[in-house]
Protein backbone atom coordinates (compact mmCIF):
# COMPACT_ATOMS: atom_id res chain seq x y z
CA UNK A 1 0.00 0.00 0.00
CA UNK A 2 1.33 3.24 -1.11
CA UNK A 3 1.78 5.69 2.11
CA UNK A 4 -0.73 8.51 2.35
CA UNK A 5 1.26 11.96 1.68
CA UNK A 6 1.49 14.40 4.04
CA UNK A 7 1.29 18.60 3.78
CA UNK A 8 1.03 21.83 5.58
CA UNK A 9 -1.85 23.73 5.58
CA UNK A 10 -1.40 25.81 8.85
CA UNK A 11 1.41 27.32 11.11
CA UNK A 12 1.56 29.25 14.35
CA UNK A 13 4.06 30.85 15.95
CA UNK A 14 5.71 32.84 19.07
CA UNK A 15 9.63 33.90 18.60
CA UNK A 16 11.71 36.59 20.08
CA UNK A 17 10.82 38.44 16.79
CA UNK A 18 7.11 38.16 16.96
CA UNK A 19 3.89 36.49 18.41
CA UNK A 20 3.36 35.70 14.91
CA UNK A 21 4.53 33.14 11.80
CA UNK A 22 4.04 36.88 9.72
CA UNK A 23 6.14 39.43 11.96
CA UNK A 24 8.91 36.38 12.75
CA UNK A 25 9.13 36.14 9.23
CA UNK A 26 9.52 39.54 8.29
CA UNK A 27 12.22 40.18 11.22
CA UNK A 28 14.11 36.66 9.57
CA UNK A 29 13.94 38.27 5.92
CA UNK A 30 14.73 41.77 7.46
CA UNK A 31 17.61 40.14 9.23
CA UNK A 32 16.77 41.38 12.59
CA UNK A 33 18.03 40.01 15.73
CA UNK A 34 15.28 39.63 18.45
CA UNK A 35 18.36 38.50 21.44
CA UNK A 36 17.81 41.31 24.24
CA UNK A 37 19.18 41.46 28.09
CA UNK A 38 16.40 39.73 30.11
CA UNK A 39 13.86 41.35 32.08
CA UNK A 40 11.29 39.15 33.33
CA UNK A 41 13.95 38.44 36.03
CA UNK A 42 16.99 39.15 38.45
CA UNK A 43 20.23 38.29 35.66
CA UNK A 44 22.71 40.42 37.69
CA UNK A 45 24.28 37.28 39.00
CA UNK A 46 24.02 35.18 35.73
CA UNK A 47 27.30 34.69 33.60
CA UNK A 48 24.87 35.31 30.65
CA UNK A 49 22.16 37.93 31.13
CA UNK A 50 20.94 38.10 28.09
CA UNK A 51 18.28 36.15 26.05
CA UNK A 52 15.27 36.03 23.21
CA UNK A 53 12.01 35.99 24.80
CA UNK A 54 8.96 36.59 23.85
CA UNK A 55 7.13 40.30 24.45
CA UNK A 56 4.25 41.73 24.74
CA UNK A 57 2.02 38.76 24.57
CA UNK A 58 -1.95 39.27 25.04
CA UNK A 59 -2.49 35.93 26.28
CA UNK A 60 -6.03 37.18 26.79
CA UNK A 61 -6.96 37.28 22.94
CA UNK A 62 -6.34 33.03 23.22
CA UNK A 63 -6.57 31.69 26.30
CA UNK A 64 -8.88 32.23 29.58
CA UNK A 65 -7.22 33.74 32.52
CA UNK A 66 -8.76 30.91 34.52
CA UNK A 67 -6.81 28.33 32.04
CA UNK A 68 -4.13 30.13 31.59
CA UNK A 69 -3.40 30.78 35.37
CA UNK A 70 -2.85 26.81 35.64
CA UNK A 71 -0.64 26.39 33.09
CA UNK A 72 3.18 27.27 32.87
CA UNK A 73 4.19 29.58 30.32
CA UNK A 74 5.70 26.52 27.94
CA UNK A 75 2.09 25.40 28.09
CA UNK A 76 0.54 28.83 26.69
CA UNK A 77 2.95 29.35 24.10
CA UNK A 78 2.20 25.82 23.07
CA UNK A 79 -1.65 26.37 22.78
CA UNK A 80 -1.24 29.89 21.04
CA UNK A 81 1.59 29.10 18.17
CA UNK A 82 -1.35 26.14 18.04
CA UNK A 83 -4.25 28.27 17.98
CA UNK A 84 -2.84 30.32 15.54
CA UNK A 85 -2.01 27.34 13.24
CA UNK A 86 -5.21 26.59 13.51
CA UNK A 87 -6.85 29.17 12.40
CA UNK A 88 -4.94 29.61 9.23
CA UNK A 89 -5.56 26.25 8.46
CA UNK A 90 -9.52 26.76 8.36
CA UNK A 91 -9.92 23.78 10.17
CA UNK A 92 -13.19 22.75 11.42
CA UNK A 93 -13.34 20.33 14.52
CA UNK A 94 -16.82 18.59 13.76
CA UNK A 95 -18.00 14.88 15.53
CA UNK A 96 -17.35 13.31 12.16
CA UNK A 97 -13.73 14.35 12.12
CA UNK A 98 -12.53 15.12 15.44
CA UNK A 99 -10.68 11.27 16.32
CA UNK A 100 -9.37 11.47 13.16
CA UNK A 101 -7.53 14.73 14.47
CA UNK A 102 -4.42 14.80 16.78
CA UNK A 103 -1.76 16.67 18.51
CA UNK A 104 2.26 16.31 18.95
CA UNK A 105 3.43 19.34 20.46
CA UNK A 106 6.18 18.29 23.26
CA UNK A 107 9.08 20.76 24.70
CA UNK A 108 12.55 20.06 25.76
CA UNK A 109 12.40 20.92 29.55
CA UNK A 110 8.83 21.70 30.18
CA UNK A 111 7.66 23.61 32.95
CA UNK A 112 11.11 24.72 34.52
CA UNK A 113 8.96 28.30 35.81
CA UNK A 114 6.28 26.24 37.70
CA UNK A 115 8.95 23.66 39.10
CA UNK A 116 11.12 26.40 40.47
CA UNK A 117 7.82 28.14 41.96
CA UNK A 118 6.09 25.15 43.78
CA UNK A 119 10.09 24.44 44.65
CA UNK A 120 10.38 27.48 46.47
CA UNK A 121 6.60 26.57 48.70
CA UNK A 122 8.05 23.23 49.52
CA UNK A 123 11.05 24.39 50.77
CA UNK A 124 9.31 27.39 52.52
CA UNK A 125 6.14 26.60 53.88
CA UNK A 126 6.12 22.40 53.25
CA UNK A 127 4.20 20.19 51.43
CA UNK A 128 0.51 21.79 51.50
CA UNK A 129 1.38 24.79 50.05
CA UNK A 130 2.46 23.02 47.07
CA UNK A 131 -0.66 23.57 44.04
CA UNK A 132 -2.80 21.46 43.02
CA UNK A 133 -1.80 22.46 39.40
CA UNK A 134 1.92 22.16 39.81
CA UNK A 135 1.67 18.97 38.30
CA UNK A 136 -0.50 19.32 35.57
CA UNK A 137 0.85 22.74 34.57
CA UNK A 138 4.07 21.53 34.56
CA UNK A 139 4.37 18.02 32.47
CA UNK A 140 5.55 18.04 29.25
CA UNK A 141 2.54 16.64 27.25
CA UNK A 142 0.03 19.48 28.59
CA UNK A 143 0.02 21.36 25.56
CA UNK A 144 -1.00 18.65 23.92
CA UNK A 145 -3.55 17.68 26.60
CA UNK A 146 -4.68 21.31 26.73
CA UNK A 147 -5.62 21.76 23.08
CA UNK A 148 -7.29 18.45 22.73
CA UNK A 149 -9.28 19.50 25.69
CA UNK A 150 -9.89 23.21 24.15
CA UNK A 151 -10.76 22.16 20.58
CA UNK A 152 -12.34 18.49 21.11
CA UNK A 153 -9.51 16.53 19.10
CA UNK A 154 -9.72 13.07 19.58
CA UNK A 155 -7.13 11.59 18.03
CA UNK A 156 -3.01 10.47 19.04
CA UNK A 157 -2.34 12.89 21.49
CA UNK A 158 1.38 12.42 22.98
CA UNK A 159 4.41 14.61 23.11
CA UNK A 160 8.19 14.03 22.40
CA UNK A 161 11.18 15.16 24.81
CA UNK A 162 14.13 14.76 22.67
CA UNK A 163 16.12 17.96 24.02
CA UNK A 164 16.89 20.28 21.16
CA UNK A 165 15.09 18.28 18.42
CA UNK A 166 12.06 17.52 20.53
CA UNK A 167 10.27 20.10 17.89
CA UNK A 168 11.10 18.03 14.57
CA UNK A 169 10.70 14.90 16.09
CA UNK A 170 7.22 15.68 16.57
CA UNK A 171 6.54 17.15 13.60
CA UNK A 172 8.12 14.04 11.16
CA UNK A 173 6.17 11.45 13.73
CA UNK A 174 3.02 13.60 13.65
CA UNK A 175 3.68 13.32 10.16
CA UNK A 176 3.64 9.24 10.16
CA UNK A 177 0.78 8.98 12.19
CA UNK A 178 -0.87 10.55 9.04
CA UNK A 179 1.29 8.75 6.41
CA UNK A 180 0.06 5.29 8.49
CA UNK A 181 -3.54 6.26 8.34
CA UNK A 182 -3.72 7.07 11.92
CA UNK A 183 -4.72 10.12 11.07
CA UNK A 184 -5.98 12.97 9.37
CA UNK A 185 -4.72 16.10 10.31
CA UNK A 186 -2.32 16.57 13.16
CA UNK A 187 -0.97 19.31 14.98
CA UNK A 188 2.67 19.41 16.32
CA UNK A 189 5.74 21.19 16.86
CA UNK A 190 6.95 22.54 20.13
CA UNK A 191 6.82 25.17 22.78
CA UNK A 192 9.51 26.25 25.76
CA UNK A 193 10.30 28.56 27.67
CA UNK A 194 13.44 27.82 29.73
CA UNK A 195 14.73 31.47 30.63
CA UNK A 196 14.29 30.75 34.58
CA UNK A 197 16.88 30.69 37.07
CA UNK A 198 17.76 26.91 36.39
CA UNK A 199 17.54 27.23 32.92
CA UNK A 200 19.76 29.97 32.33
CA UNK A 201 21.93 28.96 35.00
CA UNK A 202 22.22 25.22 34.12
CA UNK A 203 23.32 25.81 30.43
CA UNK A 204 25.00 28.50 32.05
CA UNK A 205 26.87 25.58 34.00
CA UNK A 206 27.14 23.63 31.29
CA UNK A 207 29.31 26.72 29.27
CA UNK A 208 26.70 26.02 26.78
CA UNK A 209 25.77 29.67 26.48
CA UNK A 210 27.37 32.78 24.74
CA UNK A 211 28.42 35.21 27.48
CA UNK A 212 28.52 38.27 24.75
CA UNK A 213 26.86 40.34 27.35
CA UNK A 214 27.61 44.06 25.89
CA UNK A 215 26.67 42.77 22.64
CA UNK A 216 23.27 40.43 23.15
CA UNK A 217 22.18 41.36 19.01
CA UNK A 218 25.67 40.01 18.54
CA UNK A 219 25.97 37.15 20.29
CA UNK A 220 24.09 34.36 18.22
CA UNK A 221 26.63 34.48 15.25
CA UNK A 222 26.72 30.58 13.53
CA UNK A 223 29.96 29.48 11.82
CA UNK A 224 32.09 32.98 12.48
CA UNK A 225 35.20 32.66 14.19
CA UNK A 226 34.36 34.61 17.47
CA UNK A 227 31.34 32.08 18.08
CA UNK A 228 31.07 31.35 21.56
CA UNK A 229 27.62 29.80 22.72
CA UNK A 230 24.31 29.67 21.89
CA UNK A 231 21.76 32.28 23.35
CA UNK A 232 18.45 30.71 25.09
CA UNK A 233 15.24 31.88 23.94
CA UNK A 234 11.53 30.95 24.42
CA UNK A 235 8.71 30.66 22.27
CA UNK A 236 6.24 27.90 20.56
CA UNK A 237 5.96 26.91 16.72
CA UNK A 238 2.98 24.52 15.53
CA UNK A 239 2.23 23.54 12.01
CA UNK A 240 -0.88 21.79 10.77
CA UNK A 241 0.14 18.51 9.18
CA UNK A 242 -2.31 17.26 7.06
CA UNK A 243 -3.46 14.34 4.39
CA UNK A 244 -3.11 15.21 1.09
CA UNK A 245 -6.82 14.73 -0.16
CA UNK A 246 -7.64 15.42 2.99
CA UNK A 247 -6.41 19.07 2.48
CA UNK A 248 -7.94 19.46 -1.65
CA UNK A 249 -11.43 18.25 -0.51
CA UNK A 250 -11.92 20.74 2.27
CA UNK A 251 -10.01 23.45 -0.28
CA UNK A 252 -7.59 24.30 2.17
CA UNK A 253 -3.99 26.66 1.12
CA UNK A 254 -1.34 24.08 0.90
CA UNK A 255 1.93 25.90 1.91
CA UNK A 256 4.22 22.63 1.25
CA UNK A 257 4.69 19.04 1.27
CA UNK A 258 6.59 16.94 4.02
CA UNK A 259 8.18 14.50 2.14
CA UNK A 260 10.82 13.02 4.44
CA UNK A 261 12.16 12.34 7.89
CA UNK A 262 14.93 10.84 9.35
CA UNK A 263 16.35 10.07 13.04
CA UNK A 264 19.62 8.78 14.26
CA UNK A 265 21.86 8.71 17.29
CA UNK A 266 25.19 9.78 17.64
CA UNK A 267 26.25 7.34 20.85
CA UNK A 268 29.03 9.73 21.12
CA UNK A 269 28.43 12.50 24.50
CA UNK A 270 26.29 14.34 26.59
CA UNK A 271 26.36 17.33 24.99
CA UNK A 272 28.75 17.33 22.17
CA UNK A 273 28.98 16.05 18.81
CA UNK A 274 31.49 13.83 17.03
CA UNK A 275 33.97 16.45 15.44
CA UNK A 276 33.03 15.01 11.99
CA UNK A 277 29.44 15.22 12.71
CA UNK A 278 28.83 11.66 11.83
CA UNK A 279 25.47 11.45 13.31
CA UNK A 280 24.26 14.39 11.90
CA UNK A 281 25.23 12.81 8.69
CA UNK A 282 23.45 9.84 9.24
CA UNK A 283 20.49 11.79 10.06
CA UNK A 284 20.50 13.71 7.12
CA UNK A 285 21.17 10.73 4.76
CA UNK A 286 18.03 8.54 6.25
CA UNK A 287 15.61 11.41 5.87
CA UNK A 288 17.13 11.83 2.37
CA UNK A 289 16.32 8.32 1.96
CA UNK A 290 12.94 8.15 3.41
CA UNK A 291 11.88 11.50 0.99
CA UNK A 292 13.47 9.17 -1.84
CA UNK A 293 15.47 12.03 -3.27
CA UNK A 294 19.02 12.74 -4.96
CA UNK A 295 20.81 14.72 -2.84
CA UNK A 296 21.23 17.65 -5.58
CA UNK A 297 17.29 18.15 -4.92
CA UNK A 298 17.83 19.79 -1.94
CA UNK A 299 18.52 23.41 -2.30
CA UNK A 300 18.13 24.87 1.61
CA UNK A 301 19.43 23.69 4.51
CA UNK A 302 17.96 25.58 7.79
CA UNK A 303 20.96 24.42 9.83
CA UNK A 304 20.63 23.43 13.67
CA UNK A 305 23.40 25.64 13.72
CA UNK A 306 23.17 27.22 17.15
CA UNK A 307 26.56 29.26 17.39
CA UNK A 308 28.61 27.04 19.01
CA UNK A 309 32.48 25.90 18.41
CA UNK A 310 31.98 22.17 18.25
CA UNK A 311 28.53 22.04 16.87
CA UNK A 312 28.23 24.50 14.35
CA UNK A 313 31.58 23.08 12.30
CA UNK A 314 30.54 19.35 12.71
CA UNK A 315 27.55 20.12 10.93
CA UNK A 316 29.13 21.68 8.08
CA UNK A 317 31.47 18.50 8.40
CA UNK A 318 27.93 16.23 7.95
CA UNK A 319 26.70 18.08 5.14
CA UNK A 320 29.60 18.09 3.09
CA UNK A 321 29.77 14.16 3.51
CA UNK A 322 26.31 13.94 2.88
CA UNK A 323 26.04 16.58 -0.49
CA UNK A 324 29.39 16.16 -2.02
CA UNK A 325 30.40 18.70 -4.38
CA UNK A 326 26.44 19.73 -4.34
CA UNK A 327 27.48 20.98 -0.53
CA UNK A 328 28.90 24.28 -2.15
CA UNK A 329 25.89 24.60 -4.40
CA UNK A 330 22.87 24.77 -2.04
CA UNK A 331 22.39 27.81 0.31
CA UNK A 332 22.45 26.75 4.54
CA UNK A 333 21.53 28.99 6.81
CA UNK A 334 21.03 29.48 10.57
CA UNK A 335 18.11 31.25 11.99
CA UNK A 336 19.31 30.83 15.46
CA UNK A 337 21.16 33.80 14.72
CA UNK A 338 18.30 36.02 15.09
CA UNK A 339 16.02 33.90 16.94
CA UNK A 340 18.53 32.49 19.23
CA UNK A 341 17.92 28.93 20.69
CA UNK A 342 14.29 27.59 21.55
CA UNK A 343 15.68 24.26 22.13
CA UNK A 344 12.36 22.16 22.14
CA UNK A 345 10.62 24.70 19.98
CA UNK A 346 13.11 25.41 17.82
CA UNK A 347 12.77 22.60 15.16
CA UNK A 348 9.09 23.58 15.02
CA UNK A 349 9.52 27.36 14.49
CA UNK A 350 12.57 26.38 12.04
CA UNK A 351 10.61 24.14 9.97
CA UNK A 352 7.69 27.01 9.47
CA UNK A 353 10.55 28.77 7.66
CA UNK A 354 11.83 26.27 5.79
CA UNK A 355 8.18 26.16 4.29
CA UNK A 356 8.04 29.51 4.31
CA UNK A 357 11.32 29.45 2.05
CA UNK A 358 10.00 27.78 0.00
CA UNK A 359 6.79 29.67 -0.64
CA UNK A 360 8.81 32.67 -0.73
CA UNK A 361 11.28 30.90 -3.16
CA UNK A 362 14.14 32.82 -0.56
CA UNK A 363 16.97 31.24 1.69
CA UNK A 364 16.89 32.90 5.45
CA UNK A 365 19.88 34.36 6.52
CA UNK A 366 22.56 34.51 8.94
CA UNK A 367 23.31 37.35 10.31
CA UNK A 368 26.17 38.40 12.47
CA UNK A 369 28.29 36.22 10.18
CA UNK A 370 31.65 38.78 9.82
CA UNK A 371 34.26 36.19 9.83
CA UNK A 372 33.53 32.72 8.72
CA UNK A 373 35.24 29.86 11.15
CA UNK A 374 37.95 27.50 9.78
CA UNK A 375 36.38 25.19 7.65
CA UNK A 376 33.30 26.88 7.17
CA UNK A 377 33.38 27.73 3.80
CA UNK A 378 29.74 26.63 2.21
CA UNK A 379 26.94 29.21 0.85
CA UNK A 380 26.02 30.09 4.81
CA UNK A 381 23.97 32.86 3.37
CA UNK A 382 25.98 35.52 5.49
CA UNK A 383 23.72 39.06 6.55
CA UNK A 384 21.27 38.65 3.48
CA UNK A 385 18.39 36.70 2.58
CA UNK A 386 18.99 35.51 -0.71
CA UNK A 387 16.08 35.04 -3.67
CA UNK A 388 16.70 31.50 -5.69
CA UNK A 389 14.86 28.72 -6.96
CA UNK A 390 13.96 26.29 -4.18
CA UNK A 391 12.18 22.96 -4.52
CA UNK A 392 13.33 20.98 -1.39
CA UNK A 393 14.72 22.62 1.49
CA UNK A 394 15.52 20.76 5.07
CA UNK A 395 15.70 21.63 8.39
CA UNK A 396 17.95 20.03 11.09
CA UNK A 397 17.95 19.69 14.44
CA UNK A 398 20.53 17.86 17.30
CA UNK A 399 19.65 17.67 20.69
CA UNK A 400 22.00 16.67 24.33
CA UNK A 401 21.79 13.19 24.35
CA UNK A 402 23.02 13.25 20.79
CA UNK A 403 19.82 12.60 19.18
CA UNK A 404 18.99 13.76 15.61
CA UNK A 405 15.93 14.54 13.41
CA UNK A 406 15.61 15.98 10.02
CA UNK A 407 12.80 17.05 7.89
CA UNK A 408 12.46 17.77 3.94
CA UNK A 409 10.22 19.51 2.73
CA UNK A 410 9.14 20.03 -0.90
CA UNK A 411 7.84 23.24 -2.73
CA UNK A 412 3.95 22.51 -3.21
CA UNK A 413 2.43 23.82 -6.64
CA UNK B 1 -11.13 47.84 54.76
CA UNK B 2 -12.85 45.05 53.34
CA UNK B 3 -15.52 42.93 55.57
CA UNK B 4 -14.46 38.88 55.77
CA UNK B 5 -17.83 38.51 53.06
CA UNK B 6 -15.89 41.15 50.40
CA UNK B 7 -12.51 39.40 51.13
CA UNK B 8 -13.83 35.77 50.78
CA UNK B 9 -15.91 36.54 47.53
CA UNK B 10 -12.75 38.56 45.73
CA UNK B 11 -10.60 35.23 46.33
CA UNK B 12 -14.24 33.38 44.80
CA UNK B 13 -14.27 35.19 41.65
CA UNK B 14 -10.34 35.87 41.37
CA UNK B 15 -9.65 31.61 41.49
CA UNK B 16 -12.17 30.41 39.85
CA UNK B 17 -12.03 33.09 37.04
CA UNK B 18 -16.12 34.46 37.92
CA UNK B 19 -17.56 37.34 37.62
CA UNK B 20 -18.00 38.77 41.40
CA UNK B 21 -21.23 39.70 40.88
CA UNK B 22 -22.00 35.60 40.15
CA UNK B 23 -20.34 34.85 43.62
CA UNK B 24 -23.54 34.82 45.34
CA UNK B 25 -23.47 33.90 49.37
CA UNK B 26 -25.62 30.36 48.01
CA UNK B 27 -22.98 29.54 45.16
CA UNK B 28 -21.97 26.66 45.50
CA UNK B 29 -18.78 26.00 43.95
CA UNK B 30 -18.69 23.39 41.77
CA UNK B 31 -21.91 23.43 40.79
CA UNK B 32 -22.74 27.19 39.97
CA UNK B 33 -19.32 28.23 39.36
CA UNK B 34 -18.03 25.42 37.57
CA UNK B 35 -15.12 24.52 39.96
CA UNK B 36 -13.43 20.57 39.62
CA UNK B 37 -11.89 19.07 42.32
CA UNK B 38 -8.21 20.93 41.57
CA UNK B 39 -10.05 24.13 41.50
CA UNK B 40 -11.43 23.80 45.38
CA UNK B 41 -8.31 22.76 47.25
CA UNK B 42 -6.23 25.93 45.27
CA UNK B 43 -9.02 27.92 46.31
CA UNK B 44 -8.77 26.51 49.72
CA UNK B 45 -4.84 27.14 50.08
CA UNK B 46 -5.83 30.57 48.60
CA UNK B 47 -8.44 31.40 51.72
CA UNK B 48 -5.56 30.01 53.94
CA UNK B 49 -3.15 32.73 52.54
CA UNK B 50 -5.36 35.30 52.49
CA UNK B 51 -6.89 34.61 56.36
CA UNK B 52 -3.64 33.36 57.70
CA UNK B 53 -5.19 29.61 58.68
CA UNK B 54 -4.72 26.64 57.99
CA UNK B 55 -7.83 24.40 57.36
CA UNK B 56 -7.36 20.99 56.99
CA UNK B 57 -8.44 18.76 54.83
CA UNK B 58 -11.29 17.25 56.51
CA UNK B 59 -12.82 20.82 57.30
CA UNK B 60 -12.26 21.69 53.95
CA UNK B 61 -14.07 19.15 52.36
CA UNK B 62 -17.20 20.43 53.68
CA UNK B 63 -16.95 24.06 52.54
CA UNK B 64 -18.52 23.46 48.81
CA UNK B 65 -20.32 27.22 49.27
CA UNK B 66 -19.60 30.91 49.32
CA UNK B 67 -21.03 30.84 52.57
CA UNK B 68 -19.82 28.08 53.90
CA UNK B 69 -16.27 29.77 53.13
CA UNK B 70 -17.54 32.84 54.77
CA UNK B 71 -19.06 31.16 57.95
CA UNK B 72 -15.17 28.77 58.18
CA UNK B 73 -13.89 31.91 58.06
CA UNK B 74 -15.42 33.72 60.79
CA UNK B 75 -15.22 31.00 62.99
CA UNK B 76 -11.81 30.59 62.40
CA UNK B 77 -10.15 34.12 61.94
CA UNK B 78 -6.84 34.30 63.45
CA UNK B 79 -6.43 37.68 65.56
Amino acid sequence: MARRRVVVTGMGMLSPLGNNVASSWEGILAGRSGIAPIEHMDVSAFSTRFGGSVRDLAVDQYLSAKEARKQDLFIQYGLIASLQAVQQSGLEVTDANADRIGVVMGSGIGGLSNIEKNCESLSASGPRKISPFFVPGSIINMVSGFLSIQLGLKGPNYAIATACTTGTHCIGMAARNIAFDEADVMIAGGAEMATTGLGLGGFGAARALSTRNDEPTKASRPWDQDRDGFVLSDGAGALVLEELEHAKARGATIYAELIGFGMSGDAYHMTSPPENGEGAARCMASALRDAKINPEEVGYINAHGTSTPAGDIAEIGAVKSVFGSHASQLAMSSTKSMTGHLLGAAGAVEAVFSVLALRDQVAPPTINLDNPGAGCDLNLVAHTAQQRPLEVAISNSFGFGGTNGTLVFRRFV
Amino acid sequence: MSTIEERVKKIVAEQLGVKEEEVTNAASFVEDLGADSLDTVELVMALEEEFETEIPDEDAEKITTVQEAIDYVLAHQAK
